[in-house]
C-alpha cells in the first residue's frame, strides 16, 4: 500500500493534477476566512462592472490632499476622455482644411491638440460640410478647451439656512490621495456579474459548491457502480444478467434526458445543490459498473480466490478481502473521473434552466446559466463568463491529469 | 452469413427492448412525483395565473392526457398509441400550437448539425490519434497536450470561447440562430448561405471537442497495438512497416467503433447543450425554451425524441461494427 501511494506521487502527471486540486480546495476554504462576505449579496447598482478597483468619489475628495506635479497627466486626462470618434473627426476637419493626410498622427494627442489649436478656424466652412456638422466641430473646439484648462474644480455645499452653494475647497488638477487613506476602497478583480454580484467572492463559493456537488454524486455513482459491479462479476449467473441488462439500457439512454426529466420532475423549490448532486449520482453510475465487472470477471477465478473459497470464506469476506484490493485503483480512478464528470454535467443541467434553485449557493453552472441569459460573450463582458469556463477547465483538467497518471502507474504498457 | 443473420437479429431484439424501456422510463418518471402528479404538473405550469378557470382547464386537460383515471396497464396504452400516431398534445408555452409541430422544425437542425460534426469530428480524431501515436516526437508532443486540453473543456465552453473569438471579436460568423434573422425559410441563394454561414461556429465547436476526446483514445489503443506481440513478429519476419501499419491501425480503430456506439449519447448531451449557447434552432434550444415556458407535454416529447435518436445511431453503429469486424459476430453469437 505505502509502495503504491509513494509511486503513484513519483508520476509527474499526478501530482500536477493533484496540487492544482488542493490548491482549489485550499482557496475555497481560505478565501471565506480572509474575506467573509456573502457570496450572493448584491452590491453594485447595474449590471458587469468593470473589474478594477472602486475608489469611494466622497471618500476621496475629504481625504488629505497632496500636490504631485507630474509632466504627463495633463496629456492622459486628455487621451483618456478624447475618443477614437473624436479623433477621426478632428482628423476629418483637418484634411478638409489642406492638411496632408499622412502628417496627421491619431495616437499622438500632444501633436494632434496643436495642430487643432493652430489650424481651427470656426468661422471657416468647407465644401459639402452641413451647418450641423459645422456646429458640431464647434462644440468639439469648446469642449477642446475645456478639457486644456488648468483650473480646479470647486466642491460646493448647500448651505441649509439660506439654500445657497458656498465653496468648502478647490481641488487642483495636480492633486492626489494616498489610496491608503481613503476609507472605501473596494477591489472588485473580476468585477460584479449580471446581478451586480462580486464575481470573485461569488466565483470562488460556486466552485466550493461545484466540488461538493462532484463529490457527493461521484460517492453515490462509485457506491452503486462498484457494488452492482461487484455482484454481477462475482456472483454472475442469473443476477448478472438481469444487472448487465439493465446497466446495458442506462448505457444507450442519454444521461443528459434522465437527468432533464427527473429535474423538471422534481421542480424548481425542491431542488436545491445536494438534490442535484444525488440525481446525477444516480444516472452516473453505468461506466464504473461496467469496469468494476469485467475486472471482478478476470479474478473470479484466480488461485487465491479459490484458495479462499476452499478454506470456507464467506462470500462478503472473499471479495472483500480477495477481490476489493486488486481493483481499488480502477474504483479510485472511476470515482475521480465521476467528481469531473458531475461538475460538467450539473453545468450543463443548469444552462439549460434545470440547475439548483437559485436563492441559496452559486454553482458554476448557474453562474454560466446567468452570464448566457444576461449575454454577457456577445456585449463583450468576459469576466462575467470566461472566468468560470477557466475554473470548469481547470477542475476537469486537473482530474483527468491525476486520472492519466494513474493511469500509468497501474497500466505499464501505456507509459511514455 | 448465418452468423450475420444472428447477430443482426440479435441487435435488432435488443433494440426493441431499449426502446420499450426507453418509453417506459418517459411514461414512468414523471408519474412517480409524489403526490398527484398532475396537481403538482398543473401547479407547475400555471405559475403566475390568476383565472381560476384557467387552472382548472389546464389541470383536466393533464387528467385527461395523462388518462390518470384510467388503471396504470390503460394509461400505458393510450401513451404509447398517442406516440405511434405522432400526437404529443398540445404545446404550453406556444398554445395552440401542437408538440409535434415544434419538433418537426427543431429536429433537422439538430439532425443535420450533430450527427456530420460527430462523423467528422470522429473521423480526424482518429487520423491525429494515429498519427501521435506513429510519429510520436514532436508531432504527439503538440498533439497530446493539446488534445488534453481541448477535452477537458466542456462543449458549452468551446462554444462560447469560438463566439467570442469568432463571432464577437473578428466578426466572420453570425452569434446567434440558425439564419438571418430577418429571413424567412425559403430556397433562395441567399437563405442557403445564411444558414451555412450560421452552420459554422456550432459545427466546429463540436467538431473540436470530439477530435479531443477521440484523439486521445486512439492514440493509446494505436501505442498498445504497436507494442502488440503480432507487430514485433511481423517485423521480425521483414514485412514492410507501411503493410503492418494497416493491421495495427485496422485493429486500433475497432474499439474506437464500439466507443463510438457507447459515447454517442453523452456526444449528444453536451452538443444539445452547445446549441443553447449558440440559439440554434435545434433541439437542444427547445429543451431550454420548454423549462423556461413551464412546457410539461414538450419536454416530454423532446426528451423521448432525443433518446429515439440516440437509440437509432447506436443501433446502426453496432450494425456497421458487426460488418467491419466479423470477430465480433462470432464471439456473441456463440
Amino acid at each position: 500500500m505505502k509502495h503504491t501511494i509513494r509511486e503513484v506521487f513519483r508520476s509527474p502527471k499526478f501530482v500536477v493534477g493533484f496540487i492544482l486540486l488542493i490548491a482549489m480546495l485550499l482557496i475555497v476554504i481560505l478565501y471565506p476566512l480572509i474575506i467573509p462576505d456573502e457570496p450572493l449579496e448584491i452590491i453594485a447598482l447595474g449590471t458587469f462592472f468593470e473589474p478594477g478597483i472602486y475608489v469611494n468619489v466622497f471618500d476621496s475628495i475629504g481625504a488629505r490632499t497632496y500636490t504631485l506635479n507630474l509632466n504627463d497627466a495633463q496629456e492622459r486626462r486628455i487621451a483618456s476622455r478624447l475618443g477614437e470618434q473624436e479623433r477621426l473627426d478632428m482628423q476629418e476637419w483637418l484634411v478638409s482644411y489642406g492638411i496632408p493626410e499622412e502628417e496627421i498622427d491619431l495616437e499622438d494627442t500632444e501633436k494632434l491638440l496643436e495642430l487643432w489649436e493652430n489650424n481651427y478656424d470656426p468661422t471657416l466652412r468647407f465644401q459639402g460640410m452641413t451647418s450641423a456638422k459645422k456646429k458640431y466641430f464647434a462644440r468639439l473646439d469648446a469642449s477642446l478647451e475645456n478639457l486644456l484648462s488648468t483650473e480646479g474644480v470647486i466642491i460646493a455645499v448647500e448651505n441649509v439656512e439660506t439654500n445657497e452653494l458656498e465653496q468648502t475647497r478647490v481641488i487642483n488638477q495636480s492633486d492626489f490621495v494616498n489610496i491608503n487613506q481613503v476609507p472605501n476602497v473596494r477591489v472588485l478583480p473580476l468585477g460584479t456579474d449580471n446581478f451586480g454580484r462580486d464575481m470573485l467572492t461569488e466565483l470562488i463559493s460556486a466552485l466550493g459548491t461545484s466540488l461538493q456537488i462532484g463529490f457527493v454524486a461521484g460517492l453515490i455513482a462509485t457506491m452503486i457502480g462498484l457494488t452492482l459491479g461487484l455482484v454481477a462479476g462475482y456472483i454472475g449467473g442469473w443476477v448478472d444478467d438481469i444487472i448487465m441488462f439493465i446497466t446495458n439500457l442506462f448505457t444507450v439512454i442519454p444521461s443528459l434526458v434522465l437527468l432533464v426529466l427527473i429535474s423538471y420532475s422534481i421542480g424548481q423549490e425542491q431542488r436545491g445543490a445536494v438534490t442535484v448532486a444525488i440525481v446525477i449520482g444516480f444516472t452516473s453510475w453505468v461506466w464504473t459498473t461496467r469496469a468494476v465487472r469485467a475486472q471482478v470477471i478476470s479474478l473470479r477465478h484466480r488461485d487465491h480466490v479459490n484458495l479462499s473459497k476452499l478454506s470456507g470464506h464467506s462470500i462478503p469476506h472473499i471479495i472483500v478481502a480477495d477481490i476489493l484490493p486488486y481493483i481499488a485503483s480502477y474504483v479510485v480512478m472511476a470515482f475521480i473521473l465521476q467528481i469531473s464528470s458531475a461538475i460538467l454535467a450539473e453545468a450543463s443541467l443548469s444552462i439549460l434552466g434545470l440547475g439548483p434553485k437559485t436563492t441559496e449557493v452559486p454553482t458554476l453552472g448557474l453562474m454560466m446559466n446567468w452570464a448566457m441569459i444576461y449575454s454577457a460573450h456577445i456585449m463583450g463582458k468576459w469576466w462575467a463568463y470566461f472566468p468560470v469556463i477557466v475554473v470548469i477547465a481547470l477542475v476537469s483538467f486537473s482530474m483527468n491529469l491525476m486520472n492519466t497518471g494513474l493511469d500509468q502507474v497501474f497500466n505499464p504498457a501505456l507509459r511514455d | 452469413m448465418k452468423g450475420y443473420l444472428k447477430y443482426f437479429s440479435g441487435k435488432l431484439v435488443w433494440f426493441l427492448i431499449t426502446l420499450v424501456a426507453a418509453f417506459l422510463l418517459n411514461f414512468i418518471l414523471p408519474r412517480m412525483m409524489p403526490g398527484d402528479p398532475v396537481a403538482i404538473i398543473t401547479q407547475r405550469t400555471v405559475q403566475g395565473m390568476t383565472s381560476q378557470s384557467g387552472v382548472q382547464k389546464v389541470y383536466e386537460y393533464y387528467a385527461e392526457v395523462f388518462g390518470t383515471n384510467e388503471p396504470i396497464f390503460t394509461q400505458f396504452i393510450i401513451y404509447i398509441r398517442n406516440v405511434f400516431q405522432g400526437n404529443f398534445g398540445l404545446s404550453f408555452s406556444q398554445y395552440p400550437r401542437p408538440v409535434a409541430d415544434i419538433i418537426r422544425s427543431s429536429i433537422w437542425w439538430t439532425l443535420a448539425l450533430q450527427f456530420p460534426a460527430i462523423i467528422v469530428g470522429w473521423l480526424i480524431g482518429n487520423t491525429l490519434g494515429a498519427l501521435a501515436a506513429y510519429l510520436k516526437k514532436g508531432f504527439d508532443k503538440v498533439l497530446m497536450p493539446a488534445s488534453i486540453f481541448v477535452s477537458n473543456l466542456p462543449a458549452f465552453g468551446m462554444a462560447v470561447i469560438l463566439l467570442v473569438i469568432f463571432g464577437v471579436q473578428l466578426g466572420w460568423f453570425p452569434t446567434s440562430g440558425g439564419y438571418g434573422y430577418d429571413m424567412i425559410p425559403n430556397l433562395s441563394w441567399d437563405f442557403v448561405w445564411s444558414v451555412i454561414v450560421h452552420y459554422q461556429l456550432p459545427f466546429w465547436s463540436i467538431v473540436i471537442i470530439a477530435i479531443g476526446g477521440q484523439a486521445i483514445g486512439m492514440r493509446s489503443m494505436a501505442i498498445y497495438e504497436l507494442n502488440a506481440d503480432y507487430v514485433k513478429y511481423s517485423r521480425f519476419l521483414g514485412i514492410k512497416d507501411r503493410k503492418t501499419i494497416t493491421y495495427v491501425f485496422r485493429n486500433a480503430m475497432l474499439p474506437q467503433v464500439a466507443g463510438l456506439a457507447l459515447s454517442i449519447g453523452t456526444m449528444v448531451g453536451g452538443a444539445l447543450v452547445a446549441e443553447v449557447i449558440f440559439s440554434y434552432p435545434g433541439l437542444g434550444s427547445t429543451i431550454l425554451t420548454a423549462v423556461m415556458g413551464q412546457d410539461y407535454p414538450l419536454i416530454s416529447a423532446v426528451t423521448l425524441i432525443i433518446t429515439l435518436m440516440v437509440l437509432g445511431a447506436t443501433f446502426i453503429i453496432e450494425i456497421l461494427y458487426g460488418i467491419i469486424d466479423p470477430r465480433i459476430k462470432t464471439a456473441q453469437t456463440e
